[in-house]
């Protein structure tokens, strides 16, 4: 049976700040529910001695040595921005839901 | 509605809190890329693929990051995760570059440990810690048009050179029976953090500055009636102050909060559990996001980062570097140099502990490092609008300093000169002296010469002295002074004087 419904869907979309129809989340709500579903079964195959997995290769500690290395330079970084300004990202006004 | 004061709100309610703080470590690089890890460069010139987000860009963990975490969470009295990992926040924020955070979540590297705060009046109150956790600073957003504040800002735009810079978030557990301590508490507790991130050199720990931040959660519950236990009354709804930058604002934002939660129960009306923000023009608070409708993050592990698994013996090795707790130290050093609590209190407010504590582990007495840093270096830090270790000059060099006027070589005159060489980088202090030609003219027959010239100008002093009044004498010692341009040891000019008027002195 399906974990996944309609209007969790809904929710994770608003979340996700995708704009969905009606027609998307009846159809997607469909289609995730299969893929959920389908993952919901390694839960059931696992048993209680294997623990949940986040990191599939037995690997731990890959760290790097706190040297500098060069950054980009700014009109790089700049170069993929939709907007800038002195030297920044511009950005459309942040607020509307938290005001 | 009735307004209420703290004290009020104190006496009619339980207070329940907690802190969340903010440490920005002081590595060189980032937490995930090697961008430099420094405050106050040109505007998106220390970033990267990484710490912009880019797609297929990899993030790498900074070891020096995940030392100083194990470090501060072993001084916080936590235990230290056999294996943590690292998580995704998923929120979107024109500072977030790539739409989530990289956290920690449900296994932090550090966990439940615990803190003694030490109160003005000596007071001891342990605070229980619930974990300390790796996480990841956001760039930095500047609103334009409007007021320059968030709300009716035009447009924003965005710095990310803070963004990836490294930082630990502490977090207590629910601290409650304080009482009308609350603000005070709150404010010990952070003042402790900041006291030992910097103690173990993890962190600059400048509030103003932003490297240690602190968020208040305060909730007010009724007080106990009669034969309950306060312990079974359940929290009352909570309210999150962010971005709480000073010690000062910490104890107003307790005060002010309690106060608006306290005026709000008491006409019926409920608190809303929340997010606000602090305004430190108006010591006042304002709401922001309403949590339960915008606290959604969908954590899930951080596929691209495996997990950190310091070995025992690591682990170990670092319980090793962890200074003593800033309270006992600050207890133990004013017993040995036997300072007041009023010097103490001032020395420590002055940021000179370490310093004067370095000073006299060059050789100086306490109390001539005291003086050295809470005197003439205090007065030139103030002048220059600079903190007390930013000036450029080593403990080392103050000892060295009071050496040679305690050798006789310079007198206190000559000392302050021999200091301001120090300072424009000429040298230490000897080769100041030695190329000023600083050395206190030591030669009796210069100084002989001097004293008669002094006294031939002054001809009735010695008739003074010789009645008896010895302290005459200060006019020629003042004379020969300023003839040797304070180059002469005063000691030895009264001791000429003397000679001279036939008296011993």
């Amino acid at each position: 049976m399906s974990s996944l419904d309609r209007s969790d869907v809904a929710r994770l979309a608003a979340l996700a700040r995708i704009d969905m129809s009606d027609a998307d989340l009846d159809r997607l709500s469909g289609q995730l529910a299969v893929i959920v579903d389908a993952v919901a079964k390694v839960a059931e195959v696992a048993g209680e001695d294997v623990p949940a997995t986040s990191h599939p290769i037995p690997m731990a500690n890959i760290h790097r040595e706190d040297v500098v290395r060069p950054s980009l330079a700014q009109d790089d970084a700049l170069a993929a921005a939709p907007d800038a300004e002195e030297g920044r990202f511009r950005v459309p006004q942040i607020l509307g839901e938290e005001a | 509605m009735t307004t209420m004061t703290y004290e009020q709100a104190m006496e009619e309610f339980d207070p329940v809190f907690g802190i969340e703080v903010h440490v920005e470590l002081n590595t060189a690089t980032k937490m995930f890329c090697g961008c430099a890890n420094e405050f106050g460069a040109e505007p998106n010139t220390q970033v990267c693929p990484v710490c912009l987000g880019l797609p297929g860009a990899m993030p790498v963990t900074n070891e020096k990051a995940v030392e100083s975490a194990i470090r501060l969470g072993l001084a916080l009295g936590c235990s230290i995760r056999e294996s943590s990992r690292f998580a995704r926040k998923n929120y979107f924020y024109p500072d977030l570059s790539k739409d989530y955070q990289i956290s920690q979540y449900d296994e932090p590297t550090c966990y439940e440990g615990s803190l003694d705060v030490v109160l003005d009046d000596g007071t001891v109150v342990t605070v229980e810690i619930e974990r300390a956790h790796m996480e990841e600073d956001a760039g930095k957003n500047t609103h334009v048009g409007g007021s320059g504040g968030i709300q009716g800002a035009d447009y924003s735009l965005v710095d990310y050179n803070r963004g990836g810079v490294p930082l630990v978030e502490i977090v207590t557990k629910p601290i409650t029976g304080m009482g009308a301590r609350t603000a005070e508490v709150a404010r010990a507790y952070v003042a402790t953090i900041r006291d030992i991130v910097r103690a173990l050199g993890i962190s600059d720990g400048r509030m103003e500055q932003g490297s240690v931040r602190a968020d208040v959660n305060l909730s007010l519950r009724p007080k106990a009636v009669a034969g309950e236990s306060q312990d079974a009354v359940p929290f009352g709804k909570r309210s999150e102050t962010k971005n709480v930058n000073s010690l000062r604002a910490i104890e107003r934002a307790v005060h002010f909060e309690a106060a608006r939660q306290a005026s709000l129960l008491l006409a019926g009306q409920p608190v809303v559990q929340e997010t606000r923000h602090w305004h430190e023009d108006t010591s006042s608070t304002t709401p922001g996001r309403s949590k339960e409708e915008a606290e959604d993050y969908r954590y899930f592990p951080e596929p691209d980062l495996l997990p950190v698994q310091p070995s025992r013996e690591w682990v170990e090795e670092l319980r090793g570097t962890i200074p003593e707790h800033p309270a006992k130290m600050r207890a133990r050093l004013r017993e040995a140099w036997g300072f007041s609590d009023l010097e103490m209190r001032d020395v420590v407010a002055a940021d000179a502990l370490v310093l004067i504590e370095s000073t006299v582990a060059a050789g100086a007495s306490a109390q001539a490092a005291r003086k050295w840093w809470m005197g003439e270096l205090s007065r030139v830090a103030n002048d220059r609008e600079v903190s007390l270790p930013e000036l450029p000059v080593t403990p080392a060099a103050i000892a060295e300093l009071q050496g040679l006027v305690d050798d006789g070589k310079i007198n206190d005159k000559l000392a302050r000169q021999a200091l301001e060489g120090v300072l424009a980088g000429e040298g230490s202090p000897s080769e100041v002296v030695a190329s000023r030609g600083l050395a206190v003219v030591s030669d009796d027959s210069a100084l002989e010469k001097a004293v008669d010239e002094a006294l031939a100008a002054q001809p009735d002093v010695l008739a003074k002295i010789q009645d008896g009044k010895v302290q005459a004498a200060g006019a020629i010692v003042g004379a020969v002074m300023k003839a040797t341009r304070g180059q002469a040891d005063a000691g030895r000019v009264r001791e000429i004087i003397l000679q001279r008027a036939g008296v011993e002195g």
